[in-house]
């Protein structure tokens, strides 16, 4: 991706996963955060408050999910890099002023530190039931983008990217991290020295509209001069309702879609790991991944020919991967956090039979559950 | 002397969209009648709003940037808005509906916090756009389409609610008193921190004729005829202030 370098000293620190997420928006450019407290996320909003206060940033408490939300789309269209971070009870709230944030095409990232539900469930455990929520959760069609950490690394760079990301495409961008990885502590490099991707806010065109079937309008801010029309109702170019014209609704709805399907080899990032001859293959993605890629070690010195897939972009979904996975194994086992979520997506790609080890108590898998899981299958 | 207001309009519109005998145009005219009295660049104005009626006051009618929200969430739209740049003069016009009932929460937050935005709701007693239901301003006894008996719950007392919460200024007229109006959206933009407006905005189309009259001017003369000053309200007793509207202004 295009963009300015920012250029600072790069550093090495031990950190828990969430506040690495903190630094790596500051790093970025994030000048505003938004957020109501809800466990396992607030460690997120506690180092924003330090970090952005400390840097003439703005940092506001809401009071709930539903302002949390709506204040970051407000700010971002003030021309601030803005994000929040949440987990499953308010990413529940927050599902209408994301489709908002879809449909304007405003630029955001919400980070989810996924806990173990549905409802208030168990608050302090690991989950990875929000997976759908991220693609389906809004009324209407939306494709927005989500990518899966599994590492405090990971937390610190995927953030950077999520940002550059959303600034690009003007599209909300998911952080779809889970409890686990967001309180692991590791040692991460904190990079100072990468691309930051910011708006286009001149050029020509109408804020959007464009001319390309999969474009990306520019984004001038409010007291640029634009006055600008903002409105989650269907819109012309220029941003005039338009809530009668059936063809306007139809071109703007399937420009949002093109506009980051078009775009799946830019946004979609996998990793292999010891797939070159391996006869069954896990498929996985966050914390689960981490137990996949253990459990894959074991079976090898079992002797059975294991590798790993992993996703660090679940939507949208790797699509051509998993269905080039399923062309070189004969089987494929999906561990998660969750009673199948992604492995039910995985099946529509391949017809390679995909197996679900569902995890739902709240506890990582052990690495062990997973090699007797693979030793008992037909 | 002759002001030239149509600076204020967005180009290339027809007219508004309201129905024959609504209030908001006059409320919208108030409106910008009292900005023309600041010296505010176009470009630093904001408008935001909710959905309903009245949050089509701005949109797409006013001619500066206009953020047409969620239903009930203007005000924690305006809060990022307004804290990410501080010179935008944040304007939030939206319904009683959207403001008071759905968006309770934010509004007496968004006053507790003192945001230093001003808040006009177009209080038309009733749900408008999606067919004359009973809101949470509904007068004791209205009909309305969910009500058609009568409406039995007693309405927030908007004003108190926001001056209660930590609003820096607060009033109430009808559209009927516009001069009124304005100079209260003058003060109330000049005042920094949170500060409201309640304009009593008639609803001729789903209020007036399932009440008063269908008849506009008569729905007009109704709704000015409520309207008392808060020492008159000081004489009457609960169930008959209920049944009026106490204009004035509320400050702390």
């Amino acid at each position: 991706m295009a963009g300015r370098k920012r250029v600072a000293e790069t550093t090495e620190v031990l950190l828990q996963g969430n506040v690495a997420v903190a630094e790596a928006a500051i790093a970025v450019g994030c000048r505003f955060f938004g957020g109501y407290p809800i466990t396992p996320s607030s460690e997120i909003m506690v180092r924003m408050a330090e970090l952005l206060r400390a840097d003439d940033g703005v940092f506001i408490q809401m009071e709930d999910e539903l302002a949390s939300i709506c204040a970051v789309i407000g700010a971002s269209w003030s021309g601030a890099k803005s994000m929040t971070a949440t987990s499953g009870p308010g990413l529940s709230l927050m599902q209408e002023a994301l489709g908002y944030a879809y449909f304007t095409e405003t630029p955001l990232v919400l980070v989810d530190i996924q806990r173990a539900g549905p409802a208030t469930g168990q608050a302090t455990h690991v989950g990875q039931g929000d997976m759908m929520q991220f693609k389906y959760g809004s009324h209407g069609d939306v494709f927005p983008v989500a990518l899966v950490p599994w590492s405090v690394q990971e937390c610190y760079d995927l953030t950077i990217r999520a940002f550059n990301l959303s600034e690009k495409f003007r599209v909300p961008v998911f952080l779809a991290a889970d409890e686990a990885v967001g309180h692991l502590r590791e040692n991460v490099v904190l990079h100072r020295n990468f691309e930051v991707v910011d708006r286009i806010k001149e050029g020509a065109g109408d804020p959007f509209g464009s001319p390309l079937p999969d474009g990306v309008p520019i984004m001038p801010a409010f007291g640029d001069g634009g006055r600008l029309m903002v409105t989650g109702s269907t819109h012309d170019g220029r941003g005039f309702r338009k809530v009668d014209d059936p063809e306007i609704h139809d071109t703007l709805v399937t420009r949002l879609m093109r506009k980051t399907l078009d775009h799946v080899d830019e946004i979609v990032e996998v990793e292999e790991y010891m797939l070159d001859d391996a006869e069954i293959a896990f498929f996985a993605y966050g914390v689960s991944a981490r137990s996949a890629l253990a459990a894959a070690k074991r079976l090898r010195s079992k002797g059975v020919k294991a590798g790993l897939l992993r996703a660090l972009t679940i939507w949208p979904f790797p699509e051509k991967q998993v269905t080039q996975l399923g062309a070189r194994v004969k089987t494929i086992v999906v561990p998660e956090l969750n009673k199948g979520m992604i492995t039910g997506v995985a099946r529509g790609f391949t017809g390679t039979p995909v197996h679900a080890f569902a995890q739902t108590n709240g506890k990582i898998i052990e690495p062990d559950s997973l090699v007797k899981f693979v030793e008992g299958l037909p | 002397m002759t002001r030239d207001m149509n600076k204020y309009l967005r180009d290339g519109l027809p007219g508004t969209r309201f129905c024959p005998g609504c209030g908001h145009g006059i409320l919208m005219g108030a409106i910008l009648r009292a900005v023309d009295r600041l010296d505010v660049a176009l470009d630093d104005l904001l408008f935001v709003s909710g959905i309903g009626c009245a949050a089509w006051i701005p949109s797409p009618n006013i001619g500066t940037d206009t953020l047409h929200t969620l239903h009930g969430r203007a005000l924690a739209f305006a809060t990022g808005a307004k804290l990410a740049n501080p010179k935008l003069t944040t304007i939030v016009a939206s319904g009683d509906g959207d403001l008071t009932s759905i968006g309770g929460n934010h509004l007496i937050h968004s006053a507790r916090r003192n945001l230093d935005v001003t808040v006009i709701c177009a209080n038309n007693l009733i749900y408008g756009m999606t067919g004359g239901q009973t809101a949470s301003t509904t007068p004791v006894g209205a009909r309305t389409s969910t009500d058609p008996d009568g409406n039995n719950f007693r309405p927030f007392d908007i004003c108190n609610l926001v001056m209660a919460s930590g609003a820096r200024y607060a009033a109430r007229f009808p559209v009927t008193r516009p001069k009124q109006l304005i100079d209260a959206i003058e003060k109330a933009l000049r005042i920094e921190g949170f500060t409201f407006v309640e304009a009593v905005s008639p609803c001729p189309t789903q209020f007036g004729r399932r009440n008063s009259t269908a008849e506009i001017s008569a729905l007009y003369d109704s709704v000015d005829s409520q309207c008392i000053s808060r020492a008159e309200a000081q004489t009457m007793d609960e169930d008959e202030r209920l049944r009026h509207f106490v204009v004035g202004e509320f400050e702390p």
